[in-house]
């Protein structure tokens, strides 16, 4: 299993080691590095590699790496979710992950590792199971803790692995409690030149906020639970109720935590929110070429779009953007060629647009890779494939929750095909299709 | 400051030494300092020593002894969590001279009262096996009884310990097979993933290849099968295999009949799809991939398919795997041949692995949207990706031939392309296509022979080289000019260009010897004072082959055939082709090469091992003495089915899984291995039932008789109904059966009704409540401490007469003591405020070795408070106390619709 766990920066410092089992020397940190300066972005390292003596199986998360060292076979994936989930708990701990954080906080991340992994084996790796154990830092406590001199680790000894519910703690009380539902969508699309759509689907999630106090029991129903495709669960939901009556049924552990993934079919029809118009050209005389965009609400359901966004990574040869926009304010990164567009409200009246001059670097033939339109935009009370949250129903315990469904849609991994009107034609395989 | 007296300096002391230790600095000479204060009061202060020790106790042996002693007191704590963090550091200190006092804790954790403590116990297993190997006996020993331990806890951890210490030792897991099966849903994700893992080699090793069958049918069909996503189609396709299983069955093949307990890990993994853990969803898809029957393997497909929306880190192993997946299933994934798109932000390797995806799904029917993809690929700016795609695209030209043609004609309008790399990737692509094919297209071996004066990159140059030499009887006049440009910069060239002059020069002296002479001795002469010996070598071999001296001799009357041999198209296919010897979802698979400590995924036996080693002793006398005449009747096969269906109860979220299950017994009776007696009514009644319950579809199969059974489940299914809606009430903790409630009183129900027991609740009397197997048992005083006397008791779900708040427990007593029992009752009863008990009638006399049965009604006020009062014998008083589920508590009610919807609005 995962024997050392190294942690890594952007420029290549090992600042933090752990070893479950004996002490891996950092040199075997050596082939990585060689894997690193190979591969151009740091997202292009292989996740695994394979040396002599050991394996390497690293994720990137925060600038940061998280390297494993595994000596005998162990699947990837336990692995990574592993590290993942490390990751996780230390941003549930200090708000980010980061190196700065973790520098600060050494000790207690050192601490968190102990308990995580025993002998390589994952121990306890719920959140609430840990902050049992090593309570998180709050601004009071340090502040406590420095008059008094008392400490982060939890004089109480953790109950929460023993039981059979070990994402909730026990004994939890609150004054107020509640019980609030996010319900995010985000549409993965690819639209092509002309504005079809190309492939469209929604994924899901609920975050919930829980705070309740003793042992409650929820069920969450839905309207239309008929909507959802594929779904994944946080494990305190229980599977068979969902698969005989689709209810969320659950005993929530503790704050925030995700409480169900989720995935609107492409079968359905998928309501695409805005729409583009779009053209770039580049004159095959003369360093420079034409862009015009024009985006437009389309199927919002009365809602308005906010914190619009629009990248694009244009080719390396334009040199520079003269770009007005009627709405928003445009930035252009010279040295990563990538042109941000900054729209806010979309305003149905007046439709923001973009246009100007490219000037491209002179002597370089035009360029001919075609940019693609990368989307961003928010959709506030509003669940683009419709799912409705139905009721949420308590029991096992006496109060009243106050109880509350919020709905947010999102653009995920929303791309626009760029067209490119000056471009030789390449439609090479048209007459087949 | 360590050996200040006040604690918070020490801590001070200790978080900097700790802070080293964590940056990889050398803390080591602070041991004696360090491990004085392992006895410290201050808990976190400790915990930072744990820290310490565990880290440099293997550097400094003799003074780690020192701490020994204060670990071997807390594994006497009364405290479970001192007891185990004891054992856990104790475990940790890599120093061999406390192994024997390693394995002694071990052994004695392993029969603790608190299963943390045994949990530990298995984690400790794997170290002390690193440290000393000798110890592998004893710790086998320690692994087989924890293995028969029974809580969710533990099982993760002793698999896990097993798989370390004794994989090979798969004789261990038989008996607790069935158990793992159905504990796989509460233990905790990571133990999960070892669990199925290793049940996946178990069950290779066990069954029989559900595939058996249909791999003699047309591999295509199955392969093009597409995804069946509902249950009915499920149900299809059981049929659909059974079908499948009766056609070689005539051909004389006994047909194939899945074993209910490869039946059963199928079933209990299935849920786990729906696991955020991203290990967890590829243990249960390779799971499926290697041992499920075709037909159902589809259900992974999906949950992969959401996989693809986590980390890029995650994506990269799923994807690898989907790759070796779909070269053997390809209908598996055709239906999200969409979520295999590329997007211009995935990293590069994830492009690359998406595209080999999608070449491998590529088809006839789907060919057109793909390739049309791959063209807005090409313009992509990541270059790598480009080389990829267009490799691909070589690809799908090979494997599918309609669109040969098409694809070479895109191709060929690349070579015109302004990138470089572009246009020497295709080149040795169309190479590889036109191999196929040459006599058509002669006209792009032209166009490729003026590509010669741009192209620099030399595996293109190479492959132009190469192509003109192999059909330069198609270009008979462009060749010779070709080899003169390229005697001009032969020097100039990069290694491989040069051999590909050179075999250029080979073959056009041999087929027009007029023209090139001249120039081939130039090109064998500038070959010969090479600084490549390679080059050098070739030069001196092909010039005795070809120029015709009177030394020569046999071989070069042959250099013609020699040289101008039909080559053999190459075979463009997969890299991932073959990987699939490699259990899926490892780091051997990944990776491609056997990883240390990689356990062979075994191949299929011939013929099942003996399914009866997984026959568990049933201890629970209830059902034994209840029914044993029915069930001795019995065929052993339904035997086993009973246990089947009754084990699920160890397990929370159970309820089966209605169409799977049915079909299964109907494939059992297909099987005909059923010995259908008309004496077994009871046996085939509750099997009949088991199926009724699951699906509502049942086929009208069942003879007259049971027709008659029929109507009276249609009259009860109503009430039954009722019950489910109302079971949008019921709240429950986890461990306790979500729907079971409903389904066991229903086939309880169905039961009582067939032996004609009438379900009215005025008659109660303790002998009238059948004692049903579905029902879960618990224990309320055990055999050793009672002295003999061992009690179980049983929430029976039956109303209890005398009170109706009251819930009914059945109790169990059985007297294993060798002398009387007398005069049983219950005294001293405590209870919280509200709750109420009605004792049972007190046993005057219980026999040695004789069961007796009693009711008692607890009414629990509603809450999960135990009820504790005193058990008393003639003799002895023993203090028990029983705590209900909150599942136990509810009581099925009769509701109409409209008092259904009048409740659900006051609640």
């Amino acid at each position: 299993m995962i024997h050392s766990l190294f942690l890594i920066n952007h420029s290549g410092d090992i600042f933090l080691e752990k070893h479950w089992k004996s002490v891996i020397s950092r040199s075997v940190c050596d082939y990585f590095f060689e894997a690193r300066e190979k591969a151009v972005d740091p997202e292009n390292v292989p996740p695994v590699l394979q040396t002599p003596h050991h394996y390497l199986i690293s994720i990137y998360r925060g600038k940061l790496f998280f390297l494993s060292v595994i000596q005998t076979e162990v699947a990837p994936l336990f692995v990574i979710e592993f590290l993942h989930r490390v990751a996780d708990t230390i941003q549930d701990y200090f708000g980010e992950c980061s190196e700065g954080i973790i520098k600060d906080n050494i000790v207690t991340v050192y601490e968190l590792l102990e308990e995580m992994l025993d002998n390589g084996f994952p121990l306890a790796t719920e959140s609430n199971v840990l902050k049992e154990m090593i309570r998180p830092p709050t601004i009071l406590r340090s502040v406590v803790n420095t008059l008094t001199g008392s400490s982060n680790v939890g004089d109480t000894l953790p109950t929460g692995q023993l039981s059979n519910v070990p994402w909730r703690r026990a004994g939890v009380k609150y004054t107020n409690n509640e019980a609030y539902f996010d319900v995010i969508e985000e549409i993965d699309a690819i639209l092509d030149k002309s504005g079809t759509t190309v492939f469209a689907e929604i994924q899901g999630v609920i975050e919930a906020c829980v705070r309740l106090t003793g042992m409650p029991d929820l069920t969450l129903s839905f309207m239309n639970p008929r909507l959802l495709d594929d779904v994944s669960f946080h494990p305190c939901v229980r599977f068979k109720r969902w698969e005989s009556e689709r209810v969320l049924s659950f005993i929530p552990p503790d704050g925030n935590f995700t409480l169900m993934n989720y995935h609107v079919s492409s079968q359905n029809l998928v309501a695409i929110p805005v729409y583009v118009k779009q053209s770039i050209s580049f004159f095959e005389t003369g360093p420079c070429g034409r862009l015009d965009i024009t985006i437009g609400p389309k199927q919002t359901m009365g809602k308005t779009v906010e914190n619009m966004m629009v990248t694009i990574h244009m080719p390396k040869a334009v040199l520079n953007a003269n770009l007005t926009a009627t709405q928003g304010t445009y930035t252009y990164d010279l040295t990563t060629k990538v042109l941000v567009w900054d729209i806010g409200k979309l305003n149905p009246q007046k439709l923001p647009n973009l246009r100007g001059s490219l000037s491209t670097q002179v002597g370089v033939p035009k360029p001919e890779d075609n940019p693609s339109l990368n989307i961003d935009l928010k959709i506030q009370q509003l669940a683009i494939s419709g799912l409705k949250v139905s009721r949420l129903d308590m029991y096992g315990e006496k109060y009243k929750p106050f109880k509350g469904v919020k709905y947010l849609t999102k653009a995920g991994k929303f791309q626009v095909k760029m067209l490119c009107t000056a471009h030789f034609s390449t439609n090479w395989r048209s007459e087949y299709i | 400051m360590l050996d200040s007296n006040k604690d918070s300096l020490k801590l001070e002391a200790m978080k900097r030494i700790v802070a080293m230790i964590a940056r990889g600095k050398n803390a080591s000479d602070l041991f004696p300092a360090v491990v004085k204060n392992v006895a410290c009061k201050n808990i976190e202060v400790k915990k930072l020593v744990y820290v310490y020790l565990v880290r440099y106790a293997e550097e400094q042996q003799d003074l780690a002894l020192l701490s020994i002693s204060t670990f071997q007191r807390g594994l006497k704590d009364p405290n479970q969590l001192i007891r185990a963090s004891a054992l856990r550091v104790l475990s940790s200190i890599r120093v061999t001279i406390i192994v024997p006092i390693m394995m002694l804790a071990i052994k004695e954790a392993a029969s603790d009262m608190s299963p943390y403590v045994r949990k530990t116990a298995a984690h400790a297993i794997p170290k002390l096996y690193s440290l000393d190997p000798e110890q592998k006996d004893q710790l086998i020993e320690v692994i087989e009884k924890l293995l028969a331990d029974k809580t969710t806890l533990v099982a993760g951890s002793v698999v896990m310990a097993f798989e370390e210490v004794c994989p090979e030792r798969i004789d261990l897991i038989h008996k607790n097979y069935r158990k793992l099966c159905n504990l796989l849903i509460d233990v905790e994700e990571w133990g999960q993933v070892v669990i199925i893992n290793m049940l996946t080699r178990y069950a290779r090793t066990q069954f029989l290849n559900p595939n058996i069958n249909e791999s003699l049918l047309e591999e295509g069909s199955g392969g093009d099968k597409t995804f069946y996503g509902s249950d009915e189609d499920e149900d299809e396709d059981e049929e659909e295999k059974e079908k499948n299983a009766e056609a070689p069955a005539m051909a004389k093949r006994k047909p194939y009949v899945m074993d209910p307990d490869h039946r059963l890990l199928l079933r209990n993994t299935k849920p786990l799809l729906q696991s955020r853990n991203a290990a967890v969803v590829m243990a249960v898809a390779q799971l499926y991939f290697h041992l499920a029957p075709k037909a159902e393997v589809g259900v992974i497909a999906k949950a992969l398919v959401r996989l693809l929306r986590s980390h890029s880190e995650v994506q990269y192993v799923v994807l690898q795997n989907v790759a070796t997946m779909t070269i053997k299933r390809r209908g598996m994934f055709e239906p999200y041949l969409k979520s295999f798109y590329i997007r211009s932000t995935d990293p590069t390797q994830i492009k690359v692995l998406k595209l080999e995806v999608l070449t491998n799904l590529a088809n006839e029917t789907n060919i057109s949207t793909i390739l049309r993809e791959f063209q807005t690929y090409i313009k992509s700016m990541d270059k790598d990706f480009v080389a990829a795609t267009i490799q691909a695209i070589g690809r799908c030209a090979t494997n599918i031939g309609e669109v040969r043609d098409t694809c070479l004609n895109g191709l060929v309008q690349l070579l015109s392309n302004r990138d470089e790399l572009v246009v020497a990737e295709s080149v040795v692509v169309i190479k590889k296509l036109l191999q196929m094919q040459p006599e058509k297209h002669s006209d792009i071996i032209k166009h490729m022979a003026k590509l010669t004066d741009n192209i620099q990159v030399p595996m293109a140059r190479a492959s132009i080289l190469w192509l003109i030499g192999e059909y330069c009887e198609h270009v008979p006049k462009i060749a010779p000019d070709v080899l003169r440009k390229m005697a001009k910069s032969f020097t100039n060239e990069e290694d491989i260009v040069k051999l590909q002059i050179i075999n250029l020069a080979a073959k056009l002296y041999l087929t027009n010897s007029k023209q090139t002479k001249l120039l081939t001795q130039y090109v064998l002469n500038l070959a010969k004072y090479d600084q490549n010996y390679d080059i050098r070598d070739r030069a001196r071999f092909i010039r005795q082959l070809i120029v015709p001296t009177e030394k020569s001799g046999a071989l070069s009357k042959y250099a013609k055939k020699l040289f101008l041999a039909l080559k053999p198209a190459p075979v463009l296919e997969s890299p991932f082709k073959d990987r699939d010897h490699f259990q899926l979802g490892s780091l051997s698979h990944l990776l491609n090469a056997k990883a240390g400590g990689y356990q062979e995924l075994p191949d299929w036996p011939e013929a099942a091992p003996d399914p009866s080693v997984r026959n568990v002793e049933v201890k629970d006398s209830v059902r034994a003495v209840g029914t044993v005449p029915e069930w001795t009747k019995c065929s052993s096969r339904e035997k086993r089915k009973e246990k089947k269906v009754e084990k699920p109860f160890y397990s929370d979220s159970e309820g089966e899984s209605g169409p799977t299950e049915s079909a299964d017994s109907e494939s059992d009776s297909a099987s005909g291995s059923e010995s259908g007696s008309g004496s077994e009514e009871s046996g085939s009644g509750s099997e009949s039932v088991e199926s009724e319950e699951g699906s509502e579809s049942e086929e009208e199969e069942e003879d007259e008789e049971e027709k008659n059974k029929k109507k009276k489940k249609k009259e009860l299914k109503k009430p039954v109904q009722e019950i489910k809606l109302l079971s949008l009430f019921p709240v429950e903790p986890a461990p306790s059966p979500q729907v079971t409630p409903v389904n066991t009183f229903l086939s309880n129900s169905l039961v009582t009704d067939l032996e004609g027991l009438s379900l009215s609740d005025t008659v109660l009397s303790p002998a009238t409540i059948a004692p049903s197997s579905a029902l879960k048992n618990y224990e309320l005083l055990h055999r050793i401490t009672g002295e003999g006397l061992s009690v179980e008791y049983c929430f029976s779900r039956q109303p209890f007469s005398p009170d109706a708040n009251m819930v009914a427990v059945q109790m169990q007593f059985t007297n294993n003591a060798t002398s009387d029992t007398k005069n049983l009752h219950m005294e001293d009863v405590k209870l919280q405020s509200g709750m109420r008990v009605k004792e049972f009638p007190e046993i005057e006399l219980l026999p040695a070795g004789e069961t007796a049965a009693a009711v008692m009604g607890i009414d629990f006020c509603d809450s999960t408070q135990a009820a504790n009062f005193q058990l008393c014998t003639h003799t002895k008083k023993f203090f028990v106390s029983i705590q209900p589920p909150v599942g136990e508590l509810m009581r099925p009610i009769f509701l109409t619709e409209n008092e259904f919807k009048k409740e659900q609005g006051e609640s």
